[in-house]
């Protein structure tokens, strides 16, 4: 692979920059931001590093920007998008608004091509930002939308919000210790309704101060899962939602997303299932529909399409309810790791545990030896991480299947805290959507040897699974064996003392890989791998609040380099607090953030110095093949 | 295993599992049993769990193999798997919660029908720290407890109604009495707020009697009779049977002897079982 030097040309890139930052200062601050590469037109001025935005400030703010429908020009507005190799290839960018604006309106009966004004039903209430929401809907396919997220000011509603607040996610430092409670009471229960009713008024309340919600309903209508909020309480909203979307259906159409304000509506359909995502943390179109994907293939999961088909072509209006029974947590958790930002959905990819290639041999080789013939995979884990895989030839492990498995086992209580071995049927809808596997799970000790028993403290990041995984649903006690004799085997060749050792090292700090350099945290993945690696949270975003704006962060350069009709290489996000830099090839992604005071230059030289190390180490950080049989 | 085992204190192993309704306390039974441990709000089961805990008696050492199924109804096509081979079940039901003995009821009867013919089963009432004679009613619950006859419960049924009303606050027990059935449903509001019990002991024992079941009512939360349910059940299973260590039973065909925990069943299933700890194992 080659550093950025060779084929990007970094001094080239930091000119370009050093112009650009330059022609910032000179311009007068737009009202918008955008960012769109325009090689035609004059070189257009950079975004104002905002000066006095905090979150909350922010979010109140920035309905301000509400109310612009479609606007006609298009033509050179600011951006921080630069495209180096690409930029003379590029398509018109004009071009490529028209055919998003054309997509995104083309298909919608007339009368719904102005916005709606979603006025206040009679009957109940509307949270706050449906009252007086501008209903904006991108047609079927139209992937288009997104785009207008990420380049046009045309999307008005949300795109300039979406700037400001994108801005002021990265304001690490101003981060007040409020703002932290009021984020952690996101995960929080609204709480019970009393039986007459009295204290509706609290819990609505703190139901609409989510800031993320999630809700699953039946084609019907009827609901089935929320992440907040229990059915009666917002059966109304619930109804509303039912309402817009068979609106749409009714024409023929099928409504996307829309958006209210800062807070974005997507909506996902699946066979028999709606699902909804309700946001007003700043995720784009296509982040939210991939949440909504996982948690429709958690359903699977536990369902398996063709007994969820079966649910409903015996009885449309069937409660699925009771099916699910048991499943819920698994969606909180699923759907909390997303509220709180996973690297691993956002990437599609898997994180592994950095060890030796040797040592990771060793624990593929013991896998191999005692492997018996029932198995089908066989995963050592430790805390989400991946240890090795052992896997039949013809069949690969899919990312959305081992997140939805991980997810099970890691996040989730249900299974660690049954405080044994545990044998579970799951469907791996990745693999096979129609049945079921037969999954044994059991959990390394491995604080055996340093304390006593004190599995109370032992956290999702240091607890080692065993899983092992079978078509046969009998095969539970040959997996024990396997499972006995593989630890073994981790036994005698101090496999156990290397993962524990490679747990308690945690992921390497930025500054340990290359001192010096400016960044305060990364990501790469490596696309042939499917795999990711990132570097430590600490010591910038070990509080949970600080790593989920840094999980914003990536978002919003993740949609910035992967928005269908772009072709950026390089992308980069300033403002006052912090900086923000993604680097895609068709090897990999890489994504960064630094302090505000690192120029751009230096972000890109300390980009191509971690891409260096990551190739460099690439057989520790990646599994590269697994063991196969 | 058991050859080795049969020196001066025998240890044979016993394949327990536990079954009733989703969220009646099966996980946290078996977490108190195993780890002396409880969790408030503890997550749904997924699946099954597996966990093992050995139970000392004066005469032998009982390893218990217990699984732990999950209550929600997707997974109950699953139970055959785990009851096919066993020697004991816990059938459990919530004291709080009239539906949950129902169910437990059906299981009873899918066990009686299906599993080993000499399968011991315990009915288990658990949550019995939500009803407000929760304090006095411990030793006189557990019916079986030394004995190991689960067949006679008689005496014991009436002990335990004495134990009961002559317990301390008065509106509680009797509603406690009283509820048997009918009445266990309706219940008025102060009562609610003390006492949570919609089972009676009177019903639920009754039950177990016709049926000859094992019949505890339990807490996992302050430990109150656990350790009794495991230990009677250990006594209960006959020394015979044990020898054949687990899963002795499968398939047999005494058809005739139904599920009630006869005697002679019991020793048939002895005579079949062979020494063989490993082979009996079908899973």
């Amino acid at each position: 692979m080659d550093p950025p030097n060779d084929d990007h040309g970094t001094p080239e890139l930091s000119e370009e920059l050093r112009d650009r930052s330059s022609s910032e200062r000179q311009s007068p601050a737009p009202t918008s931001r955008n960012r769109s590469v325009s090689p035609e037109g004059p070189r257009p001025p950079l975004p104002p590093r905002p000066d006095s935005l905090n979150l909350l400030a922010d979010e109140s703010a920035s309905a301000r920007a509400a109310g612009s429908a479609v606007p006609e020009n298009l033509q050179g507005k600011a951006t921080t998008a630069v495209s180096l190799t690409e930029i003379s290839s590029q398509p018109n960018t004009d071009g490529v608004r028209e055919v998003s604006a054309g997509a995104g309106l083309r298909s919608l009966p007339e009368s719904l091509r102005v916005k709606a004004s979603l006025s206040q039903p009679s009957s109940s209430r509307v949270s706050e930002a449906g009252d007086s929401a501008s209903i904006r809907s991108f047609a079927p396919g139209s992937e288009a939308g997104q785009v207008e997220d990420l380049f046009g000011d045309f999307s008005g509603t949300e795109a300039g919000s979406q700037r400001s607040d994108a801005a002021s996610l990265l304001e690490f430092p101003g981060l007040r210790d409020d703002s932290v409670d009021q984020f952690l009471r996101e995960f929080d229960p609204v709480g019970e309704l009393n039986e007459d009713g009295s204290n509706e008024d609290i819990i609505l309340a703190r139901w609409k101060a989510k800031r993320k919600h999630y809700l699953i309903l039946s084609a019907a209508g009827k609901p089935i899962w929320t992440r907040h909020g229990e059915g009666g309480l917002i059966s109304s909203y619930i109804g509303i939602i039912q309402t817009i979307i068979s609106f749409y259906e009714g024409s023929d159409d099928h409504l996307q997303s829309f958006s209210a304000g800062d807070t974005k509506f997507v909506v996902v359909t699946r066979g028999p299932l709606h699902l909804v995502a309700i946001s007003r943390m700043l995720e784009s179109e296509s982040q939210l529909k991939l949440q909504l994907e996982a948690l429709y293939m958690q359903i699977l999961s536990t369902l398996t399409l063709p007994s969820l088909t079966h649910l409903f072509s015996i009885r449309p209006s069937t409660d699925l309810k009771r099916p699910l029974q048991g499943s819920e947590t698994l969606l909180s958790t699923l759907a909390d790791s997303f509220t709180k930002g996973s690297p691993s959905t956002l990437l599609s990819a898997l994180e592994c545990l950095r060890i030796r290639k040797a040592h990771r041999q060793a624990i593929n080789n013991a896998l191999m030896k005692t492997r018996v013939k029932s198995l089908l995979y066989g995963l050592v884990v430790a805390g989400g991480r991946l240890v090795s895989v052992v896997r039949p030839k013809k069949h690969s492990l899919h990312p959305g299947d081992l997140q939805l498995l991980f997810n099970m086992i890691f996040e989730a209580e249900g299974v660690k805290a049954g405080g044994g071995e545990s044998w579970i049927p799951v469907c791996l809808p990745g693999f096979n959507s129609s049945g079921y596997l037969y999954m044994y799970v059991s959990f390394l000790d491995l604080r055996s040897e340093t304390a006593t028993i004190a599995d109370e403290a032992a956290t999702k990041e240091d607890s080692v699974a065993i899983i092992l995984i079978s078509a046969d649903k009998e095969s539970f006690f040959e997996l024990q064996e396997m499972r006995n004799a593989f630890v073994e085997q981790m036994e005698k060749n101090e496999s156990i003392k290397i993962i524990k050792a490679a747990i308690e090292k945690g992921r390497p700090i930025v500054g340990d890989i290359v001192p010096g350099i400016p960044l305060h945290h990364f990501i790469y993945k490596s696309r042939a791998n499917v795999q990711f690696t990132a570097s430590s949270y600490e010591p910038e975003f070990s509080e949970v609040s600080k790593r989920q704006r840094l999980m914003s962060v990536y978002n919003n350069l993740h949609a910035g380099v992967h928005s269908k009709h772009t072709h950026i290489k390089i992308h980069h996000c300033a403002s006052q607090f912090a900086s923000s830099f993604a680097w895609v090839t068709p090897l990999f992604e890489f994504y960064c953030v630094s302090g505000p005071s690192a120029s751009r230059n230096a972000l890109a030289q300390s980009a191509s110095k971690i891409v260096q190390w990551v190739q460099r180490e690439e057989e520790r950080l990646f599994i590269i093949g697994g063991a196969i049989f | 295993m058991s050859d080795s085992a049969n020196a001066s204190k025998p240890s044979s192993s016993v394949k327990l599992v536990l079954l009733g309704e989703a969220a009646v306390g099966k996980s946290s039974l078996v977490l108190r049993f195993v780890n002396n441990d409880f969790q408030e709000n503890k997550e749904p089961t997924i699946g099954a769990a597996f966990l093992t805990q050995k139970c000392s008696l004066p005469t032998r050492t009982i390893k218990f193999e217990i699984w732990d199924t999950a209550g929600q109804e997707r997974f109950a096509s699953l139970a055959p798997m785990y009851y096919r081979n066993a020697q004991a079940a816990l059938v459990v039901y919530d004291i709080t919660k009239p539906s949950s003995l129902t169910k437990a009821k059906h299981w009873v009867a899918e066990l009686q029908r299906q599993a080993s013919p000499g399968i011991v089963i315990a009915l288990v009432g658990n949550k019995s720290d939500l009803a407000s004679d929760n304090g006095n009613g411990n030793e006189s619950n557990s019916s079986g407890g030394s004995g190991g006859n689960p067949g006679e419960p008689g005496p014991d049924a009436e002990t335990t109604g004495d134990a009961i009303s002559a317990g301390q606050d008065g509106e509680g027990n009797n509603d406690a009495i009283e509820g048997s059935g009918e009445n266990a449903e309706e219940e008025s509001d102060e009562a609610a707020a003390r006492d949570a019990r919609k089972v009676s002991t009177r019903e639920a024992r009754t039950y177990a009697e016709e049926e000859s079941l094992l019949f505890f009512e339990t807490s996992a939360k302050t430990g109150t009779n656990v350790t009794e349910v495991f230990t009677a059940i250990a006594n209960a299973i006959p020394e015979s049977s044990l020898k054949g260590g687990r899963g002795a039973g499968a398939g047999t065909g005494q058809t005739g002897l139904g599920g009630r925990a006869a005697e002679d069943s019991r020793v048939n299933l002895g005579d079949r079982a062979t020494a063989t700890a490993k082979e009996g194992c079908a899973c």
